[in-house]
């Protein structure tokens, strides 16, 4: 901890950096603190509570964090793979921003838990294999020990057992609690569109109100548009009001990308995603 | 959601074809004027080339009422635009796969290529994709979605 903070400090006071994204103590647990002077720097903490994706903040449509000036980003490793989403995307330039990457052990799935146990440890963290973060300019902390594996059933391999009427159940009974808030979009790193396309009306292709045709439309595109691009943060689901488990879509299509073009969201921005790059021989056994 | 004999033995399909200019549209226009008789449940809609088919096509067209969705264009190597089809041939794979997981049965989404020559070729998507959609019944349950009146 106390290293981050020097280091924070340290940037600040050289005017290296105008801001340093990190996480702070909050009236409801851990959040994201955005310090601008080297004596607040104190105000830095790192714990297996700081579950958000800072790298989110780094999205051109963020304004007005960029009008604080050059940022530092705290990133555990995951969360280097939103950098570099932003990067490959075109969105950020490598030398706009300092990566801090902090040695994670998991982290809970919820900034009001501190114990990391396996039933509240986040489902990204998984078969982790980015505790050590990537891409970052400077690495602080002790190498900490492998968070507990998770006790929460496997609802993807659940949902492929079943029958498409009971899929189509199970989701429909998701989506019908959808209030459209958009905390969703809101919330990824990687959705950083200027203009939405659930926010056009003029041809209104998703409808915007808050019924089950406009709430599967939304969902859908949501998904596909996050296909070979999500970064598995788990912000989504965890920034969802109703309790969507819009997570699971994600990772339908994270294993769908892997199995049929061999490619895995990572950290290395040189490696273009799979949507929008093709094979000549990729399989097409589902067209006749 | 349990349907009435008599509303399936007279169910007709309403299939809505999203076809690329310069293969697929040709292929059904040569099927028409070689006077093929085929199944008369499709709707074509022309574009330019599949790579402009945005998965929001299909999912509008289940919302305005389509019981069964056909996307065809120029087969690999073919495009016009030389690698529109290419970059659906990915969309697809990936959209088809996400259709299935939110429960959307398989066969109410058909991919083909078919060329300029290929009019029967067209002929027997078409008759497939019909006969498909035919057994698995109107699509009730993506239509009985509330939503705004279209």
């Amino acid at each position: 901890m106390k290293e981050l903070r020097d280091l924070a400090r340290t940037l600040l006071a050289d005017g290296a950096v105008k801001v340093v994204i990190g996480y702070e103590e909050g009236p409801r647990g851990v959040r994201p603190a955005f310090i601008t002077r080297p004596e607040h720097a104190e105000r830095l903490i790192f714990d297996a509570r700081c579950t958000h994706c800072l790298p989110a903040y780094l999205s051109p449509r963020r304004t007005h964090v960029a009008a604080l000036g050059k940022p530092a980003v705290v990133v555990k490793g995951c969360d280097a793979r939103a950098v570099a989403g932003l990067i490959r995307e075109a969105q950020l330039a490598r030398e706009d921003v300092v990566v801090i990457g902090v040695r994670c052990g998991g982290v809970t799935g919820d900034p009001t838990v501190a114990e990391l146990a396996s039933g509240t440890v986040a489902p990204r963290c998984d078969a982790c294999d980015a505790r050590e973060p990537k891409l970052a300019d400077h690495v602080v902390g002790p190498a900490l020990p492998a968070p507990p594996a998770s006790d929460q059933p496997d609802m993807l391999a659940r949902l492929e057992g079943m029958s498409a009427a009971e899929r189509w159940e199970f989701w429909q009974e998701a989506f019908s609690r959808c209030v459209r808030c958009n905390a969703c979009r809101q919330a990824c790193p990687m959705c950083f569109c200027e203009r939405c396309v659930a926010d056009k009306t003029q041809p209104a292709w998703i409808e915007s109100s808050p019924h089950g045709r406009g709430n599967l439309a939304w969902h859908l595109t949501r998904a596909i548009h996050q296909a070979g691009r999500c970064v598995a943060c788990g912000e989504c689901q965890r920034a969802c009001p109703a309790d969507i488990p819009l997570g699971l879509l994600n990772k339908k299509l994270a294993h769908v990308v892997a199995e049929r073009f061999g490619y895995r969201a990572g950290d290395d921005p040189a490696v273009p995603a799979p949507v929008g790059a093709f094979r000549l021989d990729d399989a097409q056994e589902f067209i006749r | 959601m349990a349907i009435p004999a008599e509303k399936i033995e007279s169910f007709e399909p309403r299939i809505t074809a999203f076809v690329c200019n310069w293969c697929t549209y040709t292929g059904a226009d040569l099927a028409g004027t070689s006077r093929l008789q085929m199944d008369p449940n499709v709707r074509i809609i022309r574009l330019p080339c599949t790579g402009r088919i945005d998965p929001l096509f299909i999912v509008k067209a289940f919302e305005r009422g389509a019981d069964g969705v056909i996307v065809s264009g120029c087969h690999p190597a073919d495009c016009h635009y030389t690698s529109g089809n290419y970059h659906a041939r990915r969309r697809f794979a990936l959209f088809k796969e996400l259709l299935e997981f939110v429960g959307v049965e398989p066969g109410r989404v058909t991919f083909s290529w078919v060329s300029a020559s290929e009019g029967q070729k067209w002929r027997e998507v078409v008759n497939d994709a019909t006969a498909r959609v035919r057994e698995l019944g109107p699509f009730e349950r993506y239509r009985a979605l509330a939503g705004r009146p279209a």
